[in-house]
């Protein structure tokens, strides 16, 4: 398979520099977003192996794949391994350490040498995590409720205590790194109101990142503490109370899921504007509302506790601060579906990630109205309804708006073209097999079937073998992406600077990118998503 | 309505009307909310898609469209709220005269302790139409109490009593099943609900308990342990005369007030000084590691049934002897 | 070797390339400090959430406790952590100056004060583990409530183990600005990274101010 006959490649931060120490001790925020690519590719897939035992074993009603014990490891595992080493880093440590620099018309992040420690940390987090998975695992449910984790277990709970709280630290390092370069590196014009949504996005969630890891940081210390020197602090036979570690737990914990979702939003934005032509429909408010969700997710965590123990005034409140974080979140669904009107509108592989995105959050997100409900999260919390719900949301939402912002910027991260076809079909792949894998979950939730069981009552057979069918539809779409992306990293079509003709500081900057970005400093006096301009017939000669 | 349906277990209890109504009204809502933005979404993708010609119009955005769907939104958000907390609040507040049920979990099962004595493992029967309280405790990790058939969950908490409450309204057996996780067995820590015609259940106590009622027990261990020593029920001794207690506030020597329920009998016993009662002293010796939660739960039923006569009787509760033991009217 | 063509003639030898200028990026290192000081906050903010929970639950654990915290020891520490922050302050007012021997100087006085502390630390440390005030390892209490203040004293040791550990990292910190004065690296131009450690120093202090009180002095009545 010949390539066209190339044209002396210009020089890039790929190209730039070859051999392994270029890159392990590089501070090139580009280097370190693949980096982070490599690694948290690598998580998802070892994440992803433990769902698919967990499909295969919940394909009968008894237990007769692994033994019980095993099955704990698999979903304690599996929730670990997805949220603390693929789903917090996902789109800011990889999109947000690549893109952030270049759509604020910087050379790099503010402390980039700080950006290398924090992959530095994941990686060590990871090995502590991979020592974990190795040497026999831990099952104490990704959430260490107490006493169970810290009187009633043998495994290693210590050691997976302290990869999460590790790779915490690189979590924190990530947020204070993009709050400091958004605040002091932009370019000069871009003002606050001319910030890509993609920015405000990581921005919000770099602000949860820095008030609440801590918070989790401090809890699984406490927890591995309590092993160790056997304190009392969460036992009640030494007048300890395990529902202070869930209410520190859940203070981190509900906003991470913000922290995993608020990039994906961002991303969405930046795909929807530059698909349909236009300008974000009230850019104002979907900045506000990103902030909103931020500070608002603070201070919902008990809905995680209703049934544990809380008092019913403490419920009816949480409960009541849950339906207005709900708000900010409906406004956006609003908002990307009136930015369609009136649009022109194409279904390149990137907006039909963010399509599905839309529907799926959005059928995730009002399920959240559900456990909301007082009185109907009694009957489904700790059910296969929240696994449901959370899938929708983490999966359907935040692992495709990912994979949208990966095919977006492919062309800008490598200097390549994926190819469109297969790119069409993965995302159709991926669709339909998260559909019939979760939807099912929903049902199964409210007929009754408790989470975490490793054997389940026979009437709920016919729809876990119907989720099993869908999650393996869903991992072959899962592959494809790896196989095409790599392959195209070497066969696939040169990229120019701008193949989507989109809108947006990294588009002027040649794909891929030289190593400091910008020849010269952008001096910007154009609003963000100004396709109308750009769009426009050319007479006018462009601002750019 | 719709109860043959795959899509919810069976409507056992007197709430799970009103859960399952609710429920229909938000997958209602929820349905019709999806169908029309995804149709809004297929109708702009095709009506405005580029391959027709089609070219962006500039529009930055509308304030007034921005309120209303901040407002509706927020308006039906919390008009749900409002709708469910209600049912919250019923299903938090047990109707006074209600049967009890202590409850003890630990891993991996159930144990029940009824009022008339008997003690079953794992099964659990009760009376159609009647109400019943469980009071639960867990010997060792929180796990959590759930009837998808009557709708209720409650977590089960070592060091502490939680309490839910149901009225069944249908004879049948009803999934029991633990749904916080555990352990390794978590996902076997399931049983059965019975609920039998008041007829039966009739028969099915009678044919019951050899040890006498709970709080029978809990008597016998009040006076084999020597609560009865300083815990006179003719006369105030070094602690606390017990009759009519429960229920009522008590005040403690640091100034607080608290009330007189199970958690707070049960705190007295394990751990007496956490809650002094104001004019005496802290010496009584914790029987925490001394008594099971079985035990426990016996000490309070008998320290409930004190309660259970008029208040002000300054004289010997009328109450009947252990089993075996001659009645005494002083201890 | 494509540099940025953007390069003033004469630039601070000590800017880094991605800024555009020594304000840009002193600015932003302070801004950073700031924000990690913010994270520091929600850290030692979950123990003191933890601590104020048990206290309401065990006061009289919680007096019992804190009679047997050594009240002078905990007293001269903060003075002596007190001094440390005002030699710290000079140290950088001695920067803005250009008087690099008063930095050095003060800033290993700072030094001292620190090891001081940790001295003390040691000995209160030590003395808390002969009397067997160590929960889990080699805990006994003669006293009533011993599982209570068991917790107490699980909270003192996190509290001002987490925070020695800071203090250490903290010398570490001044040890290394220390050395860098001392080699002239700083001066009126450039002594943000001096007015930085400072900052963490302070933060540390405060903890500290915190933590004394909540520990050494409830319901303490003078002699």
């Amino acid at each position: 398979m010949a390539t066209v006959a190339v044209p002396i490649e210009r020089e890039n931060y790929l190209n730039k520099e070859y051999g392994v120490a270029s890159w392990l001790f590089t501070t090139d925020h580009k280097r370190i977003a693949l980096l982070y690519l490599l690694s948290i590719t690598f998580f998802f897939f070892i994440g992803g192996f433990f769902a698919l035992l967990i499909r295969l074993e919940l394909l009968t009603p008894a237990g007769d794949l692994v033994q019980a014990d095993t099955y704990n490891k698999l979903f304690t595992m599996h929730g670990q391994v997805m949220v603390f080493f693929f789903l917090i880093p996902a789109v800011p440590a990889v999109l947000g350490n690549f893109l952030i620099p270049l759509m604020i018309g910087a050379k790099d992040l503010a402390f980039p040498r700080i950006n290398l420690l924090s992959w530095y940390l994941y990686i060590i987090g990871g090995l502590f995590m991979m020592y974990t998975i190795v040497n026999g695992g831990v099952d104490t449910g990704w959430t260490f409720y107490t006493p169970l984790s810290t009187q009633f277990l043998d495994t290693h709970v210590v050691a997976a205590a302290l990869a999460i709280f590790i790779a915490g630290f690189s979590s924190i390092l990530t947020g204070l790194n993009f709050i400091v370069t958004i605040h002091r590196m932009r370019a000069p014009g871009m003002t606050w109101s001319r910030l890509p949504l993609f920015v405000w996005a990581n921005y919000a969630t770099a602000i949860i990142q820095v008030l609440g890891t801590p918070v989790l940081a401090i809890t699984l210390m406490l927890v591995a503490l309590e092993r160790i020197f056997r304190l009392g602090i969460f036992n009640p036979q030494m007048g300890g109370d395990p529902l202070l570690f869930q209410h520190l737990f859940w203070f981190y914990s509900h906003p991470a899921v913000y922290i995993m979702i608020l990039p994906g939003m961002g991303v969405v934005s930046e795909i929807v504007t530059c698909f349909t032509r236009k300008r974000i429909f009230g850019y104002r408010f979907m900045a506000v509302a990103l902030i909103a969700i931020a500070v608002l997710g603070f201070l919902v965590w008990a809905h995680h506790m209703f049934i544990a123990g809380i008092s019913l005034y403490s419920a009816l409140a949480f409960s009541l601060l849950s339906y207005f974080v709900a708000v900010p979140s409906a406004i956006k669904v609003f908002n990307w579906t009136a930015t369609m009107y009136k649009g022109s509108v194409s279904f390149d592989t990137p907006m039909l990630y963010a399509l599905g995105f839309i529907g799926l959050f959005t059928m995730g997100g009002l399920t959240g109205l559900f456990l909301a409900a007082l009185g109907i999260d009694v009957h489904v919390t700790d059910t296969y309804f929240v696994i449901a719900h959370f899938h929708y949301i983490m999966v359907g939402g935040m692992v495709i708006a990912y994979l949208a912002g990966i095919h977006f910027w492919w062309p800008k991260i490598s200097g390549r073209m994926y190819p469109e076809f297969w790119g069409k079909l993965a995302a159709m792949i991926i669709f339909v097999g998260f559909n019939l894998t979760f939807f099912p979950q929903f049902v199964l939730g409210y007929m009754g079937m408790p989470r975490r069981y490793w054997q389940y009552s026979p009437e709920f057979q016919v729809l876990n073998v119907l989720s099993t069918a869908g999650a393996t539809i869903l991992a072959v779409g899962y592959v494809l992406p790896m196989v095409y992306l790599l392959w195209s990293m070497r066969y696939g079509k040169l990229a120019d600077a701008n193949p989507w003709d989109a809108a947006g500081l990294e588009w002027t900057t040649s794909s891929p990118p030289t190593t400091f970005n910008f020849d010269e400093t952008p001096v910007v006096t154009w609003e963000a998503y100004n396709y109308d301009e750009l769009d426009a017939p050319k007479e006018v000669p462009l601002e750019r | 309505m719709f109860e043959n349906l795959p899509l919810w277990p069976v409507r056992a209890s007197s709430t799970a009307g009103s859960v399952d109504a609710l429920y229909i009204f938000l997958l209602t809502l929820c349905g019709v909310m999806c169908i029309g933005i995804f149709t809004m979404i297929a109708v702009f993708a095709i009506r405005y898609r580029r391959s027709a010609g089609n070219r962006a119009e500039p529009i930055e955005g509308s304030t007034a469209l921005e309120l209303t769907w901040t407002f509706i939104p927020l308006g039906i958000f919390i008009f749900i709220f409002v709708w469910s907390a209600a049912i919250f609040f019923r299903e938090r507040t047990p109707p006074k005269d209600s049967t009890e049920v202590y409850t003890v979990a630990k891993q991996w099962m159930w144990k029940f302790q009824h009022i008339e004595g008997q003690r079953e493992i794992n099964e659990l029967h009760v009376p159609v139409g009647r109400d019943v309280r469980m009071i639960m405790t867990s010997q060792d990790v929180i796990h959590s109490f759930y009837v998808p058939a009557f709708r209720i969950k409650q977590d089960v908490l070592p060091g502490r009593y939680t309490t839910a409450w149901f009225r069944a309204t249908k004879p049948g057996t009803y999934h029991l099943f633990c749904a916080e996780y555990c352990g390794t067995m978590h996902s076997g820590m399931v049983g059965d609900v019975v609920v039998m015609e008041p007829a039966q259940y009739q028969t099915w106590l009678s044919g019951g308990a050899a040890a006498g009622s709970l709080s029978n027990t809990g008597q016998g261990l009040f006076q084999s342990l020597g609560c009865s020593t300083c815990h006179r029920l003719d006369t105030q001794g070094r602690g606390p005369n017990l009759t009519g207690v429960f229920g009522k506030p008590v005040l403690l020597e640091d100034g607080r007030t608290v009330t007189a329920d199970e958690n707070y009998v049960r705190e007295s016993i394990l751990s007496p000084t956490a809650k002094v009662v104001s004019g005496f002293k802290p010496i009584m010796p914790p029987f925490q590691g001394i008594v099971s939660e079985e035990q426990l739960n016996a000490l309070v039923a008998y320290v409930k049934s004190l309660s259970a006569q008029p208040s002000g009787a300054a004289g010997t509760p009328n109450l009947k002897p252990p089993p075996g033991e001659t009645p005494s009217t002083t201890q | 070797m494509s540099d940025s063509p953007t390069v003033v003639a004469t630039h601070n030898p000590d800017l880094q390339h991605h800024f555009s200028s020594m304000e840009q990026q002193q600015d932003a290192s302070m801004l950073g400090m700031w924000v990690f000081l913010i994270t520091e906050i929600m850290f030692f903010g979950g123990m003191f959430f933890g601590y104020m929970v048990y206290r309401f639950y065990y006061y009289a654990a919680w007096l019992e406790g804190s009679q047997h915290m050594d009240f002078w020891w905990g007293t001269i520490n903060t003075v002596v952590l007190l001094c440390s922050s005002l030699t710290m302050v000079l140290a950088v007012r001695s920067t803005q100056l250009n008087r690099r021997k008063s930095t050095v100087v003060f800033l290993l006085v700072t030094i001292l004060f620190g090891l001081a502390f940790l001295g003390i630390k040691a000995i209160e440390y030590h003395g808390h583990w002969t009397e067997h005030q160590f929960p889990g390892l080699n805990w006994s209490w003669p006293g009533p409530y011993s599982s209570q203040v068991a917790l107490f004293f699980s909270f003192y040791w996190a509290m001002t183990g987490f925070h020695a550990l800071h203090m250490v990292i903290g010398i570490g910190l001044v040890l290394f600005i220390a050395y860098h004065a001392w080699k002239g690296k700083y001066s009126a131009l450039y002594f943000n990274p001096v007015e930085n450690v400072g900052l963490y120093w302070h933060f540390v202090d405060i903890v500290w101010i915190y933590l004394y009180p909540l520990l050494y002095l409830i319901g303490h009545k003078k002699g």
